[in-house]
């Protein structure tokens, strides 16, 4: 077991990402953060307290993609989670999901599916915590706090303070 | 999470059930969007098989189905080869030939669902949707739901909320079903009837039980009202529906009695102007067609516990 982000370490990530997100979006009038939850979600509010602290308040809400996952009918069922939308609905929206890490790709294939359900963003983007690589699917993301290789045969644990307790990253052999 | 069948509200873990109201919660915000349709059940076909008349159920059963992108199909015993004689056993396995996941079904028998569930006769979900004057387990679910859209917030259960069930218990599934699942969220249930309409034994329910409505209409939350079955009032129960309606029924003077926030419950069909007059029935306290909506997005949620995930030895 290592740890491959210290809290420090995530709190800069979440504010280089944050203002790339504001840059490439030329800033918050028609922007959305959406996160994936657990993880993802307070991630995504952690992105939006920052873009309110420099830029002002911006839409963010919680896509749940348990219903619209790929591996259904290999696990057993979960409990749903909320799905919020925030007030503005996502409807022409240049949207931002919110994840802690890209593996696969599959999760975010069911967000993309999910929010198909709800309106017709004008973008979707991703921005991820660590992407650890080994997709399955064509997808990339758009913003990223930092890239580690791993073998597949590894895991990578994010701890989030408002889950965890404690703000780390941490990678299980 | 449920596993396996649904035959009874006593099968559920006091848990089991609030996770399942939270998961109906989420789903009817789903199906109130844009899009009511979800990808989840695709693939799997789900059966109505109902021996006993139904509007609500069956309707509710198949557009909760419909809506998670299951196939349905609905067999009625009239117009089937059941009124040429045929048994349960060879209808169930006739089912099972054609490859049903989950089967909804509704019997005049009490024990009907536990029975297709206990042999090997069909091997898909079994969910009871009313087996005789037993249990039906799905309608406890949609009132516990609407109890708590209308007078609880989110985590909460049921404790401190006083439910009157008034009216035919003895022949009274949703009675049954209902005593089974508000008592273990923690509501305090009130039985209302005649003493001929109360079932032998019912001292033993963890409920209160009382012959006179007035006394208690005023100190109550849910004022549920039951069917009077005039299908199975062959016996004299009463002496005239009009006595019962006057001693029973709930009318506009009952209805002014209630607290600000009490509502008004009627598992359906009504009879108009004999267990509820119809002013009670259109009041803004009424919540008759909640529990409808509510059906829906409950059926949907059993239906996804059962059959949304692997099932029993189909791991990966």
């Amino acid at each position: 077991m290592s740890i491959l982000l210290s809290s420090s370490d995530i709190d800069r990530a979440i504010k280089r990402i944050s203002h790339e997100i504001l840059e490439h979006n030329q800033g918050i009038t028609n922007l959305v953060l959406m996160g994936i939850p657990t993880r993802g979600a307070y991630l995504a509010d952690r992105i939006s307290a920052f873009i309110t602290e420099i830029e002002g308040p911006v839409a963010t809400g919680v896509l749940d993609i348990t219903l619209h996952r790929d591996d259904l009918r290999l696990r057993p069922p979960k409990p749903l989670l909320p799905t919020k939308l925030p007030p503005g609905g996502i409807e022409g929206k240049d949207l931002v999901l919110v994840d802690d890490v890209l593996f696969s790709g599959r999760t975010i294939r069911a967000a993309l599916d999910a929010i198909g359900e709800l309106g017709r963003p004008r973008s979707v983007q991703l921005a991820v915590l660590v992407d650890r690589g080994h997709r399955e699917l064509p997808i990339r993301a758009d913003y990223v706090g930092k890239n580690i290789p791993t073998s597949k045969s590894e895991s990578v644990k994010v701890h989030l303070s408002e889950y965890d307790n404690e703000d780390l990253v941490e990678l299980i052999k | 999470m449920i596993t396996g069948h649904l035959l009874s509200a006593a099968d559920l873990s006091k848990d089991e059930a609030l996770n399942l109201l939270s998961t109906a919660k989420e789903l009817a915000a789903i199906t109130d969007g844009p899009n009511k349709k979800l990808p989840t059940l695709r693939g799997k076909t789900v059966v109505n098989l109902f021996f006993e008349d139904s509007t609500r159920t069956r309707i509710s059963f198949e557009t909760a189905a419909k809506r998670l992108s299951a196939d349905v199909i609905n067999f009625s015993a009239k117009g089937s080869s059941v009124s040429k004689g045929e048994s349960l056993k060879d209808t169930a396995q006739t089912l099972q030939a054609m490859g049903a996941d989950a089967v909804v079904i509704r019997h005049g028998s009490s024990g009907a669902a536990k029975r297709l569930a206990d042999t090997q006769w069909i091997q898909a979900a079994i969910i009871n949707a009313g087996d005789g004057t037993h249990e039906h387990p799905t309608q406890a679910l949609l009132d516990a739901f609407t109890i708590k859209q209308h007078l609880r917030n989110d985590k909460s259960d049921l404790t401190g909320i006083r439910v009157l069930i008034v009216g035919d218990i003895l022949h009274s599934r949703v009675a049954r079903s209902n005593v089974l699942l508000l008592t273990k969220l923690g509501a305090q249930v009130v039985l209302v009837a005649p003493p001929t309409l109360l079932p032998v034994g019912v001292g033993d329910w963890p409920v209160e039980i009382s012959y006179d409505l007035d006394s208690q209409i005023e100190k109550c939350d849910v004022v549920m009202m039951l069917r009077i079955q005039l299908e199975r009032m062959a016996d004299s129960f009463f002496p005239t529906e009009r006595e019962y309606s006057r001693r029973y029924g709930l009318n506009s003077a009952r209805l002014a009695k209630l607290s600000k926030s009490a509502i008004v419950m009627h598992p359906g069909p009504m009879n108009r102007g004999l267990e509820i007059s119809a002013d009670s029935a259109d009041d803004l306290k009424s919540v008759i067609i909640d529990q409808v909506k509510n059906g829906v997005a409950v059926r949907m949620a059993v239906l996804y516990e059962l059959l949304g995930g692997a099932q029993i030895g189909e791991s990966k």
